[in-house]
């Protein structure tokens, strides 16, 4: 079968549902879809197992910070490839910042274990089941998620940086 | 012990791993002797740290520990014009940094929906190719090295000197090499530059050729190598290997094939495959790497069309400094490119290349702004690192060594 998005956002509507499959586009050739978090697992495990569509490559997770969104300020994003296909995906799921839980992917996939650790370490996420979820890059002492946006990268008591023109 | 820890379910090894568990739990067993490797050990070539459990020679248990030169990019490029973010990928995989350049500037170009021409497409491929074969260049002569046979790796050392040349040439640096910008190169191959690509097409199969002959049949590599640090495509691909590691267990995933970027399928070349995985087949890969890239810049260097090497994005790509001094247009696009005050239009972008170690990914999501709202690097060696203790728990700590020196770990990839 040739995976085309069509026909793969409509193998996951009927087997999860409209109100767990939404917010499908396009923005560079490969589909994004949105899911929630009960259901990241099965989502990707369903892709993982189907016959047809053979997802079984995790190439990448990367957090992302919106503070403007409120209730769901924090995006996880999921890109997976089927390799047989070569056809890419990728999910999100949106959580709120207070409660950023996420299940975890190391059952699925052995990579997601280092991914969920820099996620973890950068952006605060917690992932429920992960074997052994400390900082990765940062040092263990730091008390924050330095990529979370109220983070500014230069500190801003600075006087004699301030350059007003260009916004630094 | 080594010689064959790839069957990994047979009794023996099963019968380890449950000893191995029972040791572990024991804690007062005085057999077990913590080693540091590293942070800074010559065998790791980068700074970072594995705390090995040893029964002996034996290696039961290992920690890795990275980030010893985490230098936060994504955070650093949330805050720089997209074109001053090139000189940051420059320093993740420092062994083939214009694959990096180059890599970002697709990205972008994507993003910015650039259509490149044809003779730029060419140069990049050629920049590439070169990068590609003074990577894998270092690998296989430092796992040479990490063997006992220094000679060829000062004897291939001489070949990168003479890459570095090309790139002084193309782009003024050697290391960092900040090569191209977005929209296309900086300047076109001057007569130089060709004649020195021309130079190192003739000079290096020679080099290559006699370094093989050094190192592929000799019987002290073999008996060090086949069998060491082996791991199977199941797990390989569970562990998200991409690239020369991959490839070396039988999986023929290869960026530039099945997704192809700047005109790779313009030229024909091959992909190498392995089939046990283990540290011999990755030293084989790699080779055979090599003289595919050569083909490879040789079509380019045969073919390369006539054009111009930049695309026509004024926006993007800045004026040539003699119109910035006689034409108002190009002085203003200057100074706007210059400050950064071009925004790129809202869009989700993700680009990857086949880098040194394998699939190098760009995840790019822009708001509308004068800086990436998100860059997100999808680096290679971050990624398959993580099985390095399973290649190496069971093995002696001499094999851990060439293990870790054919995965081809590069500090600044890791850590990014």
């Amino acid at each position: 079968m040739e995976l085309t998005n069509e026909n793969v956002l409509g193998k996951l509507i009927a087997q999860f549902g409209e109100e767990n499959i939404f917010d499908a586009y396009n923005p560079d050739g490969i589909m994004t879809i949105t899911t929630t978090r009960e259901n990241i697992i099965a989502l990707i495990q369903f892709l993982y197992d189907d016959k047809d569509l053979q997802i079984q490559f995790l190439t990448t997770m990367a957090g992302i910070h919106f503070p403007d969104h409120k209730g769901k300020e924090l995006c996880m994003m999921y890109q997976l490839h089927s390799l047989r296909h070569n056809y890419r995906l990728r999910i999100k799921v949106f959580v709120p910042a207070e409660d950023p839980v996420l299940p975890t992917l190391t059952n699925i996939y052995a990579a997601a274990n280092w991914m969920e650790r820099e996620a973890y370490d950068f952006y605060g996420f917690i992932f429920t089941g992960h074997p052994n979820l400390i900082r990765i890059l940062n040092i263990e002492e730091m008390e924050y998620h330095p990529m979370l946006k109220q983070y500014p990268l230069e500190d801003q008591t600075r006087e004699d940086k301030i350059d007003t023109y260009f916004g630094r | 012990m080594a010689t064959d820890n790839k069957t990994a379910d047979t009794d023996q090894l099963q019968e380890f791993r449950d000893n191995r568990d029972l040791k572990l739990q024991d804690k007062k067993n005085e057999n077990l002797t913590t080693l540091n490797l590293g942070p800074t050990h010559p065998a790791t070539h980068g700074i970072f740290q594995n705390i090995l459990q040893m029964d002996g020679e034996v290696i039961m248990d290992a920690v890795p520990t990275i980030g010893y030169i985490h230098r936060a990019f994504e955070k650093i490029a949330e805050r720089r014009p997209f074109y001053q973010i090139t000189p940051l990928t420059d320093r993740m995989n420092y062994c083939s940094s214009p694959i990096n350049n180059m890599g970002y500037h697709m990205t972008v170009e994507k993003l910015l929906g650039i259509e490149i021409p044809k003779r730029a497409q060419y140069i990049r491929v050629i920049m590439m190719e070169l990068a590609r074969i003074s990577d894998h260049l270092i690998c296989n002569s430092i796992l040479g090295v990490d063997s006992g046979a220094f000679t060829g790796f000062l004897y291939v050392m001489q070949e990168r000197e003479h890459i570095y040349d090309i790139y002084e040439e193309v782009c003024g640096a050697r290391l960092t090499t900040n090569m191209g910008r977005i929209g296309g190169m900086e300047r076109d191959l001057s007569p130089k530059a060709l004649h020195l690509i021309g130079e190192f097409l003739k000079r290096f199969p020679k080099v290559w050729a006699e370094f093989e002959k050094m190192l592929t049949r000799n019987r002290i590599f073999i008996d060090r190598t086949v069998g060491v640090g082996a791991i199977t495509a199941e797990r390989a691909l569970s562990y998200g290997f991409t690239g020369p590691n991959l490839r070396a267990t039988g999986v023929d995933y290869d960026v530039r094939v099945m997704n192809p970027y700047s005109s790779y399928d313009d030229f024909e070349f091959e992909i190498p495959v392995g089939e046990k995985g283990d540290t011999y087949d990755r030293y084989l890969v790699r080779n055979e790497e090599v003289w595919q890239s050569l083909k490879i810049i040789e079509q380019a260097y045969k073919n390369l069309p006539e054009g111009s090497y930049h695309a026509d994005a004024p926006h993007y790509y800045l004026p040539p400094k003699q119109e910035v001094y006689t034409s108002m247009e190009a002085l203003i696009y200057h100074f706007k490119i210059v400050m950064g005050e071009i925004d790129a239009p809202k869009g989700e972008v993700y680009h990857s290349v086949e880098g040194g170690n394998g699939e190098l990914g760009f995840y790019l999501v822009s708001d509308g702004g004068r800086t990436p709202y998100r860059l997100h690097f999808r680096r290679p060696c971050f990624i398959y690192y993580q099985a390095y203790t399973e290649m190496i728990v069971g093995g002696q700590l001499a094999d851990a060594i060439l293990t870790l020196s054919s995965l081809n770990v590069i500090a600044g990839e890791l850590d990014a």
